[in-house]
């Protein structure tokens, strides 16, 4: 069977070759797998190794920075550098803080992600 | 092709068509997730916040510009050309571009052969001497369909190649990147480096469009 990432020969349809500008968290979020990177926590190789264990349906559904990010989550656990009751207490508290400031706009669908 | 895509502007999944805000508001789990990450690793003193802002400036900071100086260079100087077709990784070094993660080959146009470059499995791409890969790079349609039925896919592009010029496909892994190295247009026997280095393409270096001649 094949990986969730492997669908070079799948049938697809056409090309959009309409250009999309990075948005501001999607900067940030390159940024800090860079900056992690370069610490040497996180290689092309383990990048890519998170990714595709995030499985089929993250594939799918996922936009491709949302992806990187659940796989940088999932690496600095595996690397041993944060425990997921952190990670999972941090965003809490931040959509906690983000929700009181009235920045927290949240998309349809959202809320039912947090854990 | 693309004309009716994305009515929604205000989703936060990453397809906004404004340019970024530091005052966008908080759209989804993710931008949160990706948050409370930041602050995570840099209350563990992994990171620092300044480091963050150096490499999104430094990705900023490099653009298709710098790989159409590589191009041009290779045009006006068989040397250079002959260099770059050995070991990309130190031509490109001469002109000061540095690739600091992976080997980087480069693949010359001909009259019998052009070249196309895809990461079927995600999106690797020579991100040191281009800047961060567009967005179709990335996208499902391209990685599936490039590798089966390329010149379906250059149609796409705008790009009619005729019949007889071989069609090479790469796909790019974690470790190699790959660099077309167009042809160059007729009609530019008169240009200096720095115009030749204007022509040239983002998509023409990816190798889904070739360039048109100059009148």
């Amino acid at each position: 069977m094949r990986s969730p990432q492997d669908i070079g020969g799948l049938p697809e349809g056409p090309v959009d070759t309409s250009e999309h500008s990075l948005t501001f968290w999607e900067k940030q979020a390159d940024g800090l797998r860079a900056a992690v990177g370069a610490k040497g926590l996180m290689s092309s190789h383990e990048s890519r190794r998170a990714i595709e264990s995030l499985g089929h349906d993250a594939m799918e559904r996922l936009t491709y920075y949302e992806r990187w990010t659940a796989a940088l989550s999932r690496q600095m656990v595996d690397r041993g550098v944060l425990t997921q009751d952190e990670i999972d207490a941090k965003v809490a508290q931040v959509r906690q803080r983000l929700h009181d400031s009235g920045e927290l706009e949240l998309a349809p669908g959202e809320a039912e992600k947090f854990a | 092709m693309s004309g009716d895509h994305h009515h929604h502007h205000d989703h936060g999944h990453g397809h906004a068509h404004s340019p970024p805000q530091p005052d966008d508001k908080v759209h989804s789990y993710y931008q949160i997730l990706s948050i409370a990450l930041k602050e995570l690793l840099i209350e563990k003193n992994v990171v620092t916040a300044a480091e963050v802002r150096r490499f999104i400036e430094a990705r900023d900071s490099i653009t298709p510009a710098n790989g159409a100086r590589v191009i041009a260079r290779a045009w006006v100087d068989p040397a250079f050309r002959a260099r770059l077709l050995e070991d990309a990784n130190k031509a490109v070094g001469e002109l000061g571009f540095e690739m600091t993660t992976a080997r980087l080959v480069a693949v010359e146009n001909t009259q019998e052969a052009h070249n196309v470059v895809v990461c079927t499995l995600c999106s690797c791409y020579p991100r040191d001497l281009l800047g961060l890969p567009p967005a179709w790079y990335k996208s499902r349609a391209y990685r599936a369909r490039i590798v089966r039925e390329p010149r379906a896919v250059l149609q796409e592009f705008g790009t009619e190649l005729s019949d007889d010029v071989a069609l090479h496909v790469h796909d790019s892994t974690a470790d190699i990147r790959f660099l077309v190295l167009p042809r160059r247009p007729a009609g530019t026997q008169h240009m200096s480096e720095a115009e030749l280095a204007a022509l040239v393409t983002r998509d023409s270096m990816i190798g889904v469009t070739v360039l048109d001649q100059v009148a």
